[in-house]
């Protein structure tokens, strides 16, 4: 058997025996599961080693449907789903570890890992699809364990709003991915993704522009971009490491890696590359301007990622898929790092995630403080961490391509690297001002720490030597030679942190100095754009109003009028005929009296 | 094979008359008959669905019984990869409503045995080949389903402002009224066809001209539009399943109603194909409606089993449409459609039936945080509404692709419209389930019910348990069914005429 069944399939096993069999023994629900992921990353490694004799296996024949329209179940096995392969189950492996020290003692432990399981099984199950239909099926999925992760403690009502908030957002994306898939078949007459290259090119071209467009709906649900980014600030309701690997590491980033994978149906569109490239160029500097207003440390995490997952996307725009894929990769390192580096600290302070309420933590978490911050520089993108080598590879790409959003990428660098300060000198450094809290913050313990400092080690040489790209486009990729413009791009983080390091490391402020300084415009970021409560009046007011319509509809116009109506006049009816029975004998004499008059006259006289 | 076929069918109602012998004194005995009749009937059904031929389009199994030769009826049944496939449902459907069953207490005996007339008259109108038993079975199942509601239904007041008495009484009216209006089409189709009500001789004799294709259909398509709550028809659907008891519930939500758009597949569509193709157009546009109308309403119900019964409208949205489409893959993801929510609405209904026998309510609003305090029907609760909602790996997500895929297919503006609007449907349907999910299931735990119980014993998990493998064994595997329904449909049902010699010869 082709091991990259067994990669796929190892998780899911795991998630049902943990939901049928281990669920009351704890540590062995963990183990299972930690078991299933890391074997997938030996393999995977495995693989990778083996470059050069890869095989896809034989694909199942999913359904079979008449006129010779067959879905396939597969898996492709070629260099980008074997890079993804690595970084799902490489960080995935350092998460799961990481996760038997963070959720240690809660009630739904097996839960949890079951949930896990099952959301790597999906993950996977993206990378290796080859046809539209399959990335559809693990896209739900992945969309389904989501939920139920955020969603985790789903006594708190926020936590059960959250899910069901991001479930229903991707639901929109997804439902402009399904017409796009529709029409896509149509057109092209399959959804095989080593069958479509050679097709793309007999579609029209706005037809194809419409396609991709569509397409596209479900990487702006899944990447959280703007518009139907709502949902991901909101999914940090969720257990600390499921934010690492869901919404940060790997699922969010699933919108990327599925735009790479049908980078044939983008590329020939120019239409649709604009618009992808200036999705993502609005959301990348949006969301970083939102991140410098927040207090919760993971919500900081959280605008961080949609910002960078605006650069991704920015760059398959500007068709860049290797630059995209190389950023994708490092993130997943660096992102995931700085998301379980402040789980450490969420979980030395008891659940607390308010950044003023830290403070001075450096010589309580050492180990988590070194990480953090090499995880801070490596996404401010400073010199030799992973950050800098594929952010800039972006950057370089959007100065040869477009300069209006090249000046995008790099106030959001300067953005980027100014609220990772912040965060920084607010959380670690300075006196702690949260007495109580400070004296029992302690460092994490080694299961935690291990996958920290494995991370840390993948975020500091991830970009060494542009491994990444060259592995991905072995015969010759050219971003080497305008290295000194890198170079240059190294003083915008370098601004960044020394505002920051201006603002919040001086003084010992208490509460926030750039407050009063930003005036109306810190109220309008603080309430992100005000896209929530915009949506919300939408729900509320035209979906509800539709809603209600549609069941007064029902109940007077249908029911009372029409079915009542009916019964009514039937009723009258009954009534109007029951007069003529009297109950008097003389009547109905009479009665018959006449009617036979009538029949005689007629039969008589006619 | 013949006669396992009769016995699956028949066995249940044999049980029927074997109860009137079970002192009323002894219920348990009569539970305990009635479990064994629904359960030999359904391991017969899965011994033949394993013998079933997945090569042969046409009917297999078949038993004939000469009935009244005078009048050239016979009692004669047969079943190809449609009947099968309901077969199944409805064997599956009335073991688990059976299981269910724990609940009741007053009037067992009487209660099992309407049950069970009501599984045989199910069951035989998907499996008889003959005209004149469609319509007898079909009348078979109605009946029971009046006593069943009337008497051990319940109706909490709300703004419908109906009684119980009123749901069984609206919902029998309803069914009537469409079998009535469907009979006048049959009787034309006796007439038309050389007096015959043998479902394949009529298939070889039949020829209508146009017009009267034209309004012979309308006669089925709205008569049995009727039952399979076709909207402006289906204002019955909601209210009756709420005054249901559970698994009468399950039974009309998961299998009765299926009976509507199995007679459309069945007789109308193979019959009628010029009458067929002038309707499609208004049926399309009315599934629309099924779908987001009855969606819509769905969200702003407070009662479970309205948001249920709201939703089953919305969803035979989707098997209509389906139908609608006129070729393979739209038909066929009904007919997969129709077993798959048929199973995914029994799951949901005694899944309601478990917190309302408890809490004696079922308001959205009112329950809260119920998940804590049963997880197992939570998870259930929970995976049933991700099943409706067409998540993959639930044979509702296969389907309802195929009905896309159809009905894209299909190609006019009016089909692409409406395949667009049914894709938002999915969106509308996980809206208000995962609302009501979130507000009776997740959040704090209300203090009113601490005192309920989980589902903990394995009698009692097990319907649940086989509704949720069912569901996630056609989904993992469509091919299961879709292999033997699609060359049904092809052959029996739009009679592409390579097969059509094939179909004559059974």
């Amino acid at each position: 058997m082709n091991p990259v069944w067994l990669i796929l399939f190892a998780p899911l096993g795991a998630a049902a025996v943990i939901t049928l069999v281990t669920q009351r023994w704890k540590m062995l629900s963990a183990f299972v599961s930690c078991a299933a992921i890391l074997l997938g990353f030996v393999l995977s490694v495995g693989i990778f080693l083996q470059q050069g004799q890869w095989q896809s296996p034989e694909p199942l024949r999913w359904l079979v449907l008449e006129g010779g329209w067959v879905i396939e179940f597969g898996a492709t096995v070629d260099r980008l789903s074997v890079l993804m392969l690595l970084v799902v189950t490489g960080v995935g492996s350092a998460i799961h570890i990481y996760s038997i020290g963070y959720m240690r003692g809660d009630p739904g432990f097996s839960r949890y890992f079951a949930c896990l399981s099952l959301f790597t099984f999906s993950m996977l199950g993206i990378v290796l699809s080859n046809n539209f239909i399959q990335i559809f099926i693990f896209w739900e999925l992945v969309g389904v364990s989501s939920y139920l992760l955020i969603g985790y403690w789903f006594e708190r009502p926020s936590a059960a709003e959250a899910g069901k908030k991001a479930f229903l957002v991707n639901r929109i994306g997804d439902f402009g991915m399904m017409l796009g898939i529709l029409l896509l078949w149509t057109e092209a007459g399959t959804f095989s993704f080593a069958e479509l290259p050679e097709r793309v090119a007999a579609i029209p071209a706005g037809t194809l522009g419409l396609i991709s467009a569509l397409i596209f709906c479900g990487a702006v649900g899944k990447s959280a971009q703007v518009p139907l980014h709502v949902w991901l600030p909101d999914a940090m309701e969720g257990p600390t490491p499921v934010s690492a690997l869901i919404h940060a590491a790997t699922m969010v980033a699933a919108g990327v890696y599925m735009l790479c994978r049908v980078a044939f149906l983008i590329l020939p569109s120019e239409t649709a590359l604009t618009l992808i490239a200036w999705v993502g160029g609005v959301t990348a500097l949006m969301a970083a301007t939102i991140a410098i207003t927040q207090n919760d440390i993971k919500r900081i995490l959280a605008y961080s990622t949609l910002s960078q997952l605006g650069y991704m996307i920015m760059s398959v725009g500007l068709t860049g898929i290797t630059p995209a894929m190389f950023h994708l990769t490092t993130h997943a390192f660096f992102k995931a790092l700085l998301f379980l580096g402040a789980g450490s600290v969420i979980h030395a302070l008891h659940h607390e995630q308010d950044i003023w309420k830290m403070g001075g933590l450096w010589r309580k978490m050492p180990v988590t403080f070194v990480t953090f911050l090499i995880g801070t520089l490596a996404l401010a993108g400073v010199w030799p961490l992973s950050g800098f080598y594929s952010k800039d590879e972006i950057l370089l790409l959007a100065l040869k391509e477009n300069m209006a959003l090249f000046v995008v990428g790099v106030v959001t660098a300067f953005l980027t690297a100014y609220y990772m300060g912040r965060g920084c000198f607010v959380a670690f450094f300075g006196r702690p001002r949260d007495r109580h809290a400070y004296e029992h913050a302690h460092e994490s313990p080694l299961v935690m720490t291990a996958p920290l400092v494995f991370l840390a080690i993948l975020s500091v040489i991830g970009g060494w030597g542009s491994y990444v790209p060259h592995f991905l486009q072995p015969e010759g990729h050219g971003a080497h030679h305008e290295a000194w413009k890198g170079f240059l791009l190294l003083l915008v983080p370098a601004a960044g942190f020394g505002v920051a390091a201006w603002i919040y490391g001086r003084a010992e402020p208490s509460d926030e100095p750039v407050k009063a300084a930003l005036g109306r415009l810190w109220n309008v970021l603080e309430n992100k754009y005000y896209f929530d409560e915009v949506y919300l009046w939408i729900v509320r007011n035209v979906q509800g109003a539709v809603a209600s319509g549609c069941e007064l509809f029902d109940r007077w116009a249908l029911q009372r009028l029409g079915v009542g109506g009916l019964a009514g006049v039937t009723g009258l009816a009954g009534k109007t005929l029951r007069l003529l029975q009297t109950g008097n004998v003389q009547a109905y004499a009479f009665v018959f009296g006449v009617g036979l008059t009538v029949i005689i006259f007629y039969v008589v006289v006619r | 094979m013949e006669t396992l076929l009769f016995i699956a069918v028949m066995l249940p109602l044999g049980a029927a008359f074997v109860g009137f012998l079970v002192p009323a004194s002894r219920p348990q005995w009569m539970r305990a008959l009635a479990l064994a009749a629904t359960g030999v009937s359904l391991a017969l059904t899965l011994v033949l669905f394993w013998q079933f031929d997945r090569q042969e389009a046409g009917y297999q199994f078949v038993f004939d019984l000469p009935w009244v030769p005078a009048l050239n009826l016979s009692l004669k049944f047969g079943v190809d990869g449609i009947s099968m496939t309901l077969l199944l449902l409805v064997s599956i459907v009335s073991f688990c409503g059976v299981l269910i069953s724990h609940e009741i207490h007053e009037r067992q005996k009487e209660y099992y045995i309407l049950f069970l007339a009501l599984t045989t008259g199910i069951s035989g109108t998907f499996c008889t080949m003959d005209l004149f038993f469609f319509y007898f079975f079909y009348e078979l199942a109605v009946i029971p389903m009046y006593l069943l509601i009337g008497v051990w239904g319940s109706l909490p007041p709300g703004r419908h402002g109906r009684t119980r008495e009123y749901a069984t009484m609206k919902l029998t009216l309803y069914l009537t009224a469409g079998a009535v209006l469907a009979l006048v089409g049959l009787l034309t189709l006796y007439y038309a066809g050389g007096r015959t009500f043998d479902m394949v001789e009529l298939m070889a004799n039949l020829r209508l001209s146009e017009d009267r294709q034209w309004w012979v259909f309308a006669c089925l398509l709205f008569g049995f539009g009727f039952l399979a709550s076709l909207f402006p028809f289906h204002t019955w659907s909601p209210l009756g399943y709420a005054a249901a008891p559970t698994a009468a519930s399950m039974m009309h939500a998961g299998v009765l109603k299926k009976l509507g758009a199995y007679g459309i597949i069945r007789l109308a569509l193979p019959l009628m194909p010029e009458g067929a193709r002038a309707w499609m157009d208004l049926l399309a546009v009315l599934c629309i409606f099924n779908i987001l109308y009855a969606g819509w309403a769905a969200l702003t119900q407070r009662d479970w089993k309205f948001v249920i019964g709201y939703s089953s409208v919305s969803h035979m949205g989707y098997v209509l449409l389906g139908i609608a489409t006129l070729n393979v893959i739209g038909v066929s993801g009904a007919v997969l459609l129709m077993f798959a929510h048929g199973v995914m609405a029994a799951l949901t209904f005694s899944l309601i039936g478990w917190f309302y026998h408890q809490a004696h309510t079922r308001d959205v609003f009112e329950l809260r945080g119920l998940a804590r305090q049963m997880p197992f029907i939570g998870t259930c609760m929970v995976m049933a509404a991700m099943a409706s909602s067409g998540l993959p790996g639930f044979a509702n997500f296969a389907s309802e692709l195929m009905v896309f895929l159809g009905a894209w297919q299909q190609g006019s503006t009016v089909f692409r419209i409406a395949t667009v609007c049914a894709v938002w449907g999915i969106v509308v349907t996980a809206t208000y389930l995962l609302w009501a999910v979130r507000s009776s299931f997740f959040g704090p735990l209300d203090e009113r019910w601490k005192a309920l119980s989980d589902a903990r014993l394995a009698g009692h998990r097990l319907p649940y348990v086989l509704l949720i493998v069912v569901l996630l064994v056609v989904g993992f595997w469509p091919r299961t069914l879709t292999d033997i329904i699609q060359p049904t449909v092809k052959h029996a049902i739009l009679r592409e005429p390579v097969a059509m010699a094939q179909v004559d010869q059974r």
